[in-house]
């Protein structure tokens, strides 16, 4: 017979509260094109969307860079989710489609048993929404989480008005919410130069774009009908209660400065895939410029290193053919629902045909017998993804020195010292020096004063580290605003590339969750055995008690008291 | 940085206890090198309360003299803020809690009893259905990430050296005497081997033929968002361990460990963080607004009785081994005094190591590990990683 800590986790069981086949996470096009193929494929579908997102959340910068530039129509609910619902017809083509769509509800997490976790029935997701929390089983994951900007700091970028361009694209697309009437665009980018454009068709006036490099990333920016103001650099913004003037300079003669009028600041500079959920759930994940930055590794089917979890459109990978085409997003939500089916044994006659994914992925990034993820090997042990096809990613080749360059002549060489991390206030030379943070009022204290080099003494800083000492990125944004900065600033500080620099960890919950609604119910053993430690009578019992010999079969055994 | 091709002293480990007795050597003028396969304070005591309050353990006056010096001496903050508050919610948990008074009284620390009123006072996030509590006029609480690197710059500003990513594959020995510690980055001769490799250790010992019994264990923590500082950040109950941090954050662990049959990669966590929050929000009923931002993972290691072992073996004679069983952030400060003394002196000059000795295992059950339920849970198959 097989005796069981009855302290451990062994033996007790998880609530969840439901059963899915596939659970979708996002109902971006990616995420709506995969639980609509699952759905013709008889899976059972369930597929969540956080929007409409609270207001509340909208004002911290979550999930996006709003910049407080939401209209007051984000405050009203219902209309939020009608606005949503009518932006993208397949919304409602998903819904007459039977497909078990859940708007306002958020995923904090994706779990499953792996090296270190044995308990669970299989795996299973943490959902919210406003009123509670749960888990949902699922015996397979597709995450489509979309994309995000990389924050900027400089002088005044606390101020309202600074936002990105996907909260803008975001707030203006999806909502019609967006509350800006001169806008400034930071960075001349593919993804860029097309929300200038869109926004402006939507009515906001583009005063200028300002791009650091000599001439523009996307050449098309040249005649696009803007003003386009190469070769400079951001020296601050100002305002009362918000942006109402942008001061740049020439990046040479920094002292020549000029001021634009505007109430707003979009950052242009970086689009980021999200993959809080995928990293926290363990899959591998790589560096790959010409994808936008770090992304799971997948297989030609949409596979990430764990066998329960797939991945599709943004999150994967941004790259300009695929911001101004949807349907390769949608292609790649397809071919993973297809996945899925097959893992779920259904006979799938069409399994990723090759029409069906014109662009990349098509090759098999890093076969799944070759790479065990994170896990194992933090960071190292994962191949790359599969580069892009010619001509795709050509802007992407050079994504590492130009945002290296942003954040050099931005943030570095700011004539103030704007905090990188706002939650916990943290400046670029504080991180760079590796400063403990100002609330233990030792900041002038020579013996902190370290360097990134004496942190490791070889190598690439690791940001944990870094996070650890400093708090930069440990704030309630959960580092959303400042992530892709910090590297950049420990690439820089360390003289190495920034693809050398690990991936800061993520971890859920995914976005932060009130305690009394990630409250989880207790199993009746559960609640029986819950110690604050191993609830051992040997291990508290004081050190003049202790017996000579330690024996298993005649130690102490807990009967009613808890031990501390 | 190459490694070294010697030194007095290798230590194996770079977590809070490597680390602390890597301090204490070198500010003795000891040449010093510790190794860690990773990242300092990544394992174990980057996943703890940072509670410093052990009345059951030999070392206690020694950590209770030593952590509220700890900033003084490193140089370095820890964060250290002193006294500890324990709620009870009834009369068990309440006749329970009165152990850990009489432990403390014995030895000259003192606590007092406190009525519901002065809990809500001392307390002011806890709520109505407390029914009193502890005041521990002794103990507190510490940074565990910032103390694990203070240790590290302490004990190279004393000359010591910490070799990151450095894993240990093997040890050269001659007679009763290890001469030398390979490394992947090569191999360190050394007149001393201390062994403090956490979860790690039960298998380095036994390269050295030597039997340190233990299992590896995941266990999980939460952290909130900030809120306004308490007047006391140390407060447990409600089975949950941990602390308000300085900046305000409530970190908090708890609940069941999972076992391990090797101790593999902390991550990820699990759900379990929903119970740890719901626990926390009955011991904090006026922090239930606030939000979880983080959850995490960690492999700890028990031994067959839950205490530690600190010993210099006697073969190989030049080895002290150190596993502190789970509980060993706070400790630390003793920890690596009592290891300092072990390696220069041969034996601990200030306190009485004997119930830490390994030898207490001697009549231990071949199957120890089955006899008292500690088998993991994890299967390779479910895994849910690919065989590929």
């Amino acid at each position: 017979m097989t005796v069981r800590d009855p302290v451990s986790i062994a033996g007790k069981t998880l609530a969840v509260a439901e059963q899915t086949e596939l659970l979708v996470i996002g109902a971006g096009p990616a995420g709506l094109a995969a639980a609509l193929e699952a759905t013709r494929l008889g899976l059972k579908v369930v597929l969540v969307d956080e929007n409409p997102v609270p207001a509340e959340e909208m004002g911290e910068d979550i999930p996006h860079l709003f910049g407080g530039r939401m209209s007051g129509a984000v405050r009203n609910r219902a209309a939020m989710t009608d606005a949503f619902i009518a932006s993208d017809p397949a919304i409602a083509a998903a819904f007459d489609a039977g497909v078990d769509l859940r708007l306002g509800t958020l995923c904090w997490g994706v779990f499953a048993n792996g090296p270190a976790v044995g308990w669970l029935p299989g795996p299973v997701a943490g959902l919210a929404d406003a009123e509670r929390s749960w888990m949902i089983g699922a015996t397979q994951v597709i995450v489509c989480a979309g994309r995000r900007d990389m924050g900027l700091a400089f002088p005044g970028w606390e101020l309202p008005g600074v936002m990105g361009m996907v909260a803008a694209e975001h707030l203006a697309r999806r909502y019609g919410a967006l509350d800006v009437r001169d806008a400034v665009v930071l960075g001349s980018t593919p993804e860029a130069l097309d929300g200038a454009r869109r926004l402006r068709d939507a009515g906001v006036r583009i005063a200028a774009m300002l791009e650091l490099a000599p001439a523009p990333v996307d050449p098309a920016a040249i005649d696009c009908g803007i003003e386009l103001l190469c070769g400079h650099v951001v020296r601050r913004v100002e305002g009362v209660d918000g942006v109402q003037r942008l001061i740049v300079a020439p990046r040479e003669a920094p002292s020549r400065e000029r001021e634009i009028p505007c109430d707003t600041v979009i950052l242009g500079v970086g689009t980021v895939p999200v993959i809080e959920l995928l990293d926290a759930a363990g899959c591998g994940v790589a560096f790959a410029p010409e994808r936008g930055g770090h992304v799971p590794v997948l297989d030609a089917g949409q596979r990430t290193t764990l066998s329960h979890l797939l991945a599709a459109g943004d999150c994967v990978g941004v790259w300009p053919a695929k911001s101004r085409e949807a349907e390769i997003a949608r292609a790649e939500g397809r071919c993973a629902a297809r996945s899925a089916a097959v893992a779920l044994g259904r006979a799938v006659s069409d399994v990723a045909p090759a029409d069906d994914l014109p662009l990349p992925l098509r090759e098999g990034a890093g076969g799944r017998g070759s790479s065990r993820g994170r896990i194992e090997t933090p960071h190292g042990g994962t191949p790359p993804p599969a580069p892009l096809p010619q001509g795709e990613g050509e802007n992407g080749r050079d994504l590492a020195a130009y945002r290296l360059d942003w954040v050099r002549a931005t943030v570095i060489e700011a004539a103030g010292a704007p905090y990188v991390c706002r939650c916990e206030e943290v400046t670029a030379h504080d991180i760079l020096e590796v400063r403990p943070p100002r609330y233990l009022g030792s900041q002038t204290d020579q013996r902190n004063r370290r360097d990134l080099v004496s942190l490791l003494g070889e190598g690439a800083p690791n940001p944990d580290l870094v996070k650890r000492l400093t708090r930069a990125g440990m704030g309630v944004c959960q580092g959303r605003r400042c992530r892709e900065q910090v590297a950049c600033l420990l690439a820089l500080g360390a003289g190495v590339d920034l693809a050398a620099v690990p991936l800061a960890t993520h971890r859920a919950p995914a976005r932060p969750l009130p305690l009394r609604l990630a409250a989880q119910p207790e199993s009746p053993e559960m609640a029986a055995h819950w110690d604050t430690w191993f609830g051992m009578e040997s291990q508290y019992a004081p050190f003049w008690d202790a017996p000579r010999h330690h024996v298993a079969a005649e130690r102490p055994v807990r009967g009613k008291a808890v031990p501390e | 940085m190459n490694a070294p091709t010697g030194a007095s002293v290798v230590i194996v480990g770079g977590g809070a206890t490597g680390l602390s007795a890597g301090w204490w050597l070198a500010r003795a003028g000891v040449d010093v090198v510790a190794l860690d396969k990773g990242i300092v304070g990544w394992e174990a005591s980057g996943r703890n309360g940072g509670g410093c309050s052990h009345h059951f353990s030999p070392l206690f006056r020694e950590e209770q003299l030593l952590w509220p010096q700890m900033d003084a001496l490193l140089g370095y903050p820890t964060e250290f803020q002193p006294n500890r508050i324990r709620i009870a919610f009834d009369a068990a948990q309440l006749a329970l809690y009165a152990g850990a008074k009489r432990n403390a009284e014995r030895q000259g620390f003192a606590t007092d009893l406190l009525g519901p009123r002065e809990v809500r006072e001392l307390v002011p996030l806890a709520g109505d259905d407390a029914i009193g509590g502890y005041f521990y006029r002794f103990g507190g609480h510490a940074n565990p990430h910032r103390t694990v690197q203070a240790y590290a710059w302490a004990m190279q500003d004393h000359g010591g050296q910490v070799l990151q990513h450095t894993a240990v594959e093997g040890f050269a020995r001659t007679g009763n005497r290890v001469t030398a510690v390979r490394t992947g980055r090569g191999t360190i001769g050394c007149d001393h081997v201390v062994l403090a490799a956490g979860p790690q250790t039960g298998r380095l010992a036994r390269l050295l033929e030597v039997d340190v019994p233990m299992v590896a264990a995941r266990a999980e923590m939460i952290v909130t968002e900030p809120l306004p500082l308490m007047p006391i950040g140390g407060v447990d109950g409600n089975g949950l361990y941990g602390r308000q941090t300085l900046r305000g954050n409530l970190a908090y662990g708890g609940g069941p460990h999972e076992w391990l049959d090797e101790p593999a990669a902390a991550r990820p966590s699990t759900p379990l963080m929903g119970n740890i929050a719901g626990r926390l929000a009955r011991l904090f009923p006026r922090a239930a607004h606030a939000r979880v931002i983080r959850s995490w993972a960690g492999i700890i290691e028990n031994t067959p009785d839950g205490r530690p072992v600190i010993e210099r073996l006697t073969s190989p004679e030049n080895v002290v081994v150190a596993t502190l069983s789970s509980i060993g952030f706070g400790l630390s400060p003793a920890t690596g005094h009592a290891i300092r003394d072990l390696v220069v002196d041969g034996a601990c000059g200030f306190a009485d190591l004997s119930s830490f000795r390994l030898d207490r295992f001697a009549r231990l059950e071949k199957d120890w590990v089955e006899i008292q339920g500690w088998r993991g849970s994890v299967s390779r198959k479910a895994t849910g990683l690919d065989e590929g």
